[in-house]
């Protein structure tokens, strides 16, 4: 348990040595593009010359100066799948965003969006020694919970101190300082398979970058897609990437469940491509240009060129109505919308005072989506775009980028870990010391 | 039929490239391309280019061509020495002191040595150089007052106000409307003499001169070899009481060889030696028993 610890730690160390620096990378591995985007800190929370808040709300802390995509090989259900192409992959991205930026990063943010993320939550509670709360008070109730078996081959990606409670008074963001006898905490573990992460970080060590922070990319992409109003009153943002479909939770600013969904857009290209009979470049295209989930009489006379290059002027000319397309396209998206009510459910949504829901990632653009998904998941739907920050591509603009986004957000402000609080004096082995000579005393 | 489709380009650079890109983009080797490598290049064709010594002299001929081009101008050409403000023997000690060649280039002229050496002349006071439209040296000179004149063992020379010397004389005659002083240290006691003379001015007619005594008094010398020795502090009063004394009882038309000063609660005269004998007699015939 104090491995994970020390390592998240060591990686916290090496993140405020680049915002130190001044420039990071933020790497988002997707199972469909690798994105990176180069980020310049140049001081925090300046305002405007008229001493109002500027228009990002206080974000403009950093700045794009780089960014660059690739198509990612070698990831499945936002997993690496081939070490080689990845790394190929993210070295790509990573050379054309310095080159953009010209200049050299060192430091990376990575996210992604597989290895079957797991939501726990923990909860403990202390007798304070004094009156006052501390930051000492604070590590040691976090260290009191109980940490679950979360399983051999697993890791914790996030641990946030979600609510603090002292004696009856509950919903304290930030309890340091206030008087009270009893302090207890609500937290929120995330734990990811350890092979994964594993991966991850041998290649991004490959391309000779040091990895300063790694988060899901569900997590991102919430904290991008969703604004502050729903952050704070509940809402779930579903990332529907290529490979595999992220469910996060949000209540009061905090992360409290996140999961995924191994389907995508992916799955959509394959099953147009099965269904059709054509190459998953030609499906792809198909689906970006003619997809929906909604078909109308207007969609049955409209024929679509499905190419094909074997040479047989017959095979190579065959058309298909929209009609055919959609048919083919919905029930796939009814699947990945089903797949996320059951996540929904699991997670208690529908016990949170507001039902928000925000569709965001590639897979969203998809026309028609958010009919068929407020039909399915509830009334609130909308679809979500990425914050914008500060010299941002255009290109780079669009709901698939959410996921990096969000991880700049969370690069410039990063929530309270439990690894930001040090571990209480008396978890250390001094401890097992004392008990040995007490041992000794009684017995002798 | 599969080599049909050409297999797609791969975009990932390779491990090498990826490598030196992130090299050139590390901020010191970046200021290094663009700073650095320029800087050597020029120096080493500089270096190059002069590493000739043929070219080298050729280079420093031609500097010197250039140089000699501009300051032979007639423009620049100075072609005689004008001097105000000094008599005609000053003058001639100055053309003599400053040897100059005519025409000569402004450019070679060092001016501040040329002032430094007029300047350094005894009669000078001052002196301004300038060089003036039309080729002309400008010197304006400002020559000493001589106000008093020094007898020593060497000469009789001239001084001025502040005792500076001016230049020496053949005899004290050729001057005689300036008055004298003597002794060791006068020079630097030129003011106090100045006052001393005005103060004196009612014995003007009997007055030689003023001699001073070990550096630090004065004593008046009239004629008939009277002398008035003055305290070294506030001698003008002392001398002032004198004249009074004098006026009133004629005290220094009587057979008076000194009259001393030196003590200001003890006046003393002396009388010469007939005087004295002079004395004895009469109060012989007055009172022989007394």
């Amino acid at each position: 348990m104090a491995d994970f610890y020390h390592t998240q730690r060591a990686m916290r160390q090496m993140r405020r040595q680049a915002l130190q620096r001044g420039v990071i990378a933020i790497l988002d591995v997707g199972s469909s593009k690798t994105a990176c985007l180069v980020l310049r800190f140049d001081g925090i929370g300046r305002l405007s010359e008229d001493n109002s808040i500027g228009s990002l709300a206080g974000q403009s802390g950093f700045r794009v100066i780089g960014a660059a995509t690739t198509r990612s090989r070698g990831v499945q259900f936002g997993e690496i799948t081939a070490m080689q192409e990845t790394e190929r992959a993210i070295r790509t991205a990573v050379q054309a965003a310095q080159k953009m930026a010209e200049i050299r990063v060192d430091h990376v943010i990575a996210c992604f969006s597989g290895a079957n993320p797991r939501s726990y939550g923990l909860d403990a509670q202390t007798e304070l020694e004094g009156q006052v709360v501390t930051e000492h008070e604070v590590a040691r109730v976090l260290a009191a919970c109980e940490v679950p078996e979360y399983g051999t081959g697993r890791e914790v990606l996030h641990a946030q101190p979600v609510n603090f409670a002292l004696d009856h008074r509950s919903g304290l963001s930030d309890p340091r300082g206030q008087l009270g006898q009893t302090l207890s905490v609500d937290m929120h573990m995330l734990t990811v398979d350890a092979d994964a992460v594993q991966n991850l970080v041998h290649c991004v060590k490959r391309c000779d970058l040091e990895l300063a922070g790694i988060a899901s990319s569900a997590y991102a992409s919430g904290i991008s897609a969703l604004v502050e109003d729903e952050q704070e009153l509940g809402a779930a943002c579903i990332d529907l990437g290529g490979g595999s479909t992220g469910v996060s939770i949000f209540m009061k600013k905090h992360l409290i469940y996140a999961d995924c969904v191994r389907m995508g857009g992916d799955h959509i290209t394959s099953d147009i491509s099965m269904g059709l009979g054509i190459p998953a470049a030609n499906a792809e295209r198909i689906k970006t240009f003619y997809g929906g989930v909604h078909a109308t009489g207007m969609d049955d006379r409209e024929m679509i060129e499905i190419g094909g290059d074997t040479g047989d002027y017959e095979h190579d000319r065959r058309r298909v109505s929209r009609a055919e397309l959609i048919g083919i396209m919905r029930p796939r998206v009814e699947e990945i919308l089903e797949e996320v009510r059951i996540r929904l459910d699991a997670a208690g949504f529908e016990h949170l005072p507001s039902q928000q829901i925000v569709l965001t990632g590639g897979g969203s653009q998809i026309p028609g989506l958010g009919g068929l998904a407020s039909r399915m998941l509830g009334q609130q739907v909308r679809l979500g775009r990425p914050l914008r920050v500060h010299g941002l591509p255009q290109a780079a603009t669009g709901p698939g980028f959410a996921g990096a986004v969000g991880l700049s957000l969370f690069a410039a402000h990063p929530q309270d870990e439990w690894w930001d609080f040090e571990i209480p004096v008396d978890r250390y082995p001094k401890r097992s010391l004392k008990r040995a000579v007490k041992w000794f005393r009684d017995n002798w | 039929m599969q080599s049909m489709t050409p297999i797609p380009r791969d975009p990932a650079p390779s491990r090498l490239r990826y490598r030196l890109q992130r090299w050139m983009l590390t901020p010191g080797i970046r200021h290094g391309m663009r700073i650095g490598i320029p800087l050597a290049l020029i120096v080493a064709g500089v270096a190059g280019y002069l590493a000739d010594q043929g070219r080298r002299d050729g280079l420093v001929q031609f500097v010197a061509d250039l140089r000699a081009s501009i300051e032979e101008r007639p423009e620049f050409m100075v072609e005689l020495m004008a001097i105000d403000g000094a008599g005609p023997t000053l003058a001639q000690e100055i053309r003599d002191a400053v040897p100059l060649e005519f025409p000569a280039s402004s450019f070679d002229l060092d001016l501040e040595a040329i002032r430094a050496t007029i300047a350094g002349l005894d009669p000078v006071q001052s002196v301004r150089l300038r060089i003036r439209p039309g080729g002309v040296l400008q010197v304006d000179v400002t020559e000493r007052v001589p106000v008093i004149v020094w007898r020593t063992r060497a000469g009789v020379s001239l001084l001025d106000a502040t005792g500076a010397h001016i230049y020496a004389i053949p005899n004290r005659t050729e001057r005689a409307d300036l008055p004298l002083i003597a002794g060791e240290g006068a020079d630097g006691a030129v003011d106090e003499a100045l006052a001393l003379i005005a103060a004196a001015k009612p014995l003007k007619a009997r007055l030689r001169g003023l001699v001073r005594i070990g550096e630090r008094r004065w004593d008046v010398v009239l004629d008939r070899d009277q002398r008035i020795l003055l305290p070294p502090d506030r001698p003008v009063g002392a001398l002032e009481r004198v004249i009074a004394l004098s006026e009133a009882q004629d005290m220094l038309e009587r057979d008076v060889a000194v009259v001393d000063l030196r003590l200001a609660n003890r006046p003393t005269l002396r009388m010469t030696s007939d005087a004295v004998q002079e004395w004895w007699r009469i109060r012989e015939i007055n009172g022989s028993g007394q």
